[in-house]
């Protein structure tokens, strides 16, 4: 009974078909099952919002269309135009990480994003991205970026090593902020359906249980406004380090 | 000191830094809310910068969360 009211339980990954390929453990599991689920209502909500094109948008169309408009200007606004070469890359991400998480939040479900491993893979993508774009279009100028202007000569030294060290903190904190807000989100949940589960079994303290599961519905609502959220500030932040590698140099 | 006794309390001393990313949320939302009731039409574009602090600040407390839960549960 203990082990059924784990926590933890949840974020265990299963595999659902065994597959071994060069020594590698390369199974299809429910981790890879919900990734597939992922792409394909990303892709649902784009083909079928967009088929008919209508004046008057229907509700599907209004989403699919809401969601492009909000991610071009959010992109535009944070990496001008030039930035706007990434915008299929960034659409993509903030689709990705959104139904990640929404999806997550129906129950029985695995959350692909409460996985540090998915969200470092994200975030070292994006960084990697930074880097590569910034050396390819900028050379050896690109190292302008960790240089502020106007700094005195004695203070450079310091002002550089910060300066690194923020850069290098940014995939960290970009992966675990998404990883840390999915699995502290899920755990709350399940502690407070163990709750629930737990007063329902005390006998006489069954009279009180409906309030561990008014806290779930409201922290189900809150969980729900942290999804949304956090895909928001994935991206954005993915907006504000390209505009970093397009024009480096403070 | 019983590794798992000092595991508990580490994970106890970690969740207090919850409280101080919730000030900094806290003064975020606050400062924001004051210039919105000084100049109303400026606050709707801003809003948005707004949340993007508070994810920030938020994220900073979550690693804090996930300290404790490291403590927990894995180690």
């Amino acid at each position: 009974m203990a082990e059924a009211m784990d926590p933890i339980h949840q974020f265990n990954i299963e595999p659902i078909v065994k597959l071994h390929l060069f020594g590698l453990d390369a199974s299809f599991t429910n981790a890879s099952l919900f990734m597939l689920v992922i792409v394909l209502a990303a892709c649902a909500l784009m083909l079928f919002g967009t088929s008919k094109r209508s004046i008057v948008p229907s509700r599907l169309q209004s989403a699919a269309e809401m969601a492009y408009e909000f991610v071009a200007n959010t992109v535009r606004m944070s990496a001008g135009n030039e930035g706007m070469k990434f915008f299929p890359f960034v659409f993509s991400l903030f689709l990705f990480v959104l139904f990640a998480n929404l999806i997550g939040l129906i129950p029985y479900t695995f959350t692909v994003t409460s996985q540090i491993i998915v969200t470092f893979a994200f975030a070292a993508l994006v960084i990697g991205l930074v880097i590569a774009y910034g050396v390819i279009r900028h050379g050896a100028h690109f190292l302008g970026l960790f240089v502020p202007s106007g700094v005195s000569i004695w203070l450079l030294p310091f002002i550089v090593l910060i300066e690194v060290i923020s850069f290098i903190s940014r995939p960290i904190s970009l992966s675990v902020r998404l990883f840390a807000n999915m699995l502290a989100g899920h755990i709350t949940l399940k502690v407070m359906g163990g709750f629930v589960a737990a007063l329902l079994g005390a006998g006489a303290y069954a009279i009180i249980a409906p309030l561990p599961l008014a806290a779930i519905v409201a922290l189900t609502a809150f969980e729900l406004l942290v999804a949304v959220l956090q895909a928001y500030v994935f991206a954005i932040l993915t907006c504000v380090y390209l505009n970093d590698a397009i024009h480096p140099g403070h | 000191m019983d590794p798992a006794a000092a595991k508990f309390i580490g994970a106890g001393l970690a969740a207090i830094g919850m409280g101080a990313a919730a000030i900094g949320v806290g003064l975020i939302f606050g400062n924001f809310l004051s210039g919105a009731l000084r100049n109303p039409t400026a606050s709707d574009a801003q809003f948005g910068r707004a949340f993007i602090g508070a994810a920030l600040a938020e994220g900073l407390g979550i690693f804090a969360f996930l300290v404790a839960i490291l403590l927990l549960f894995v180690l």
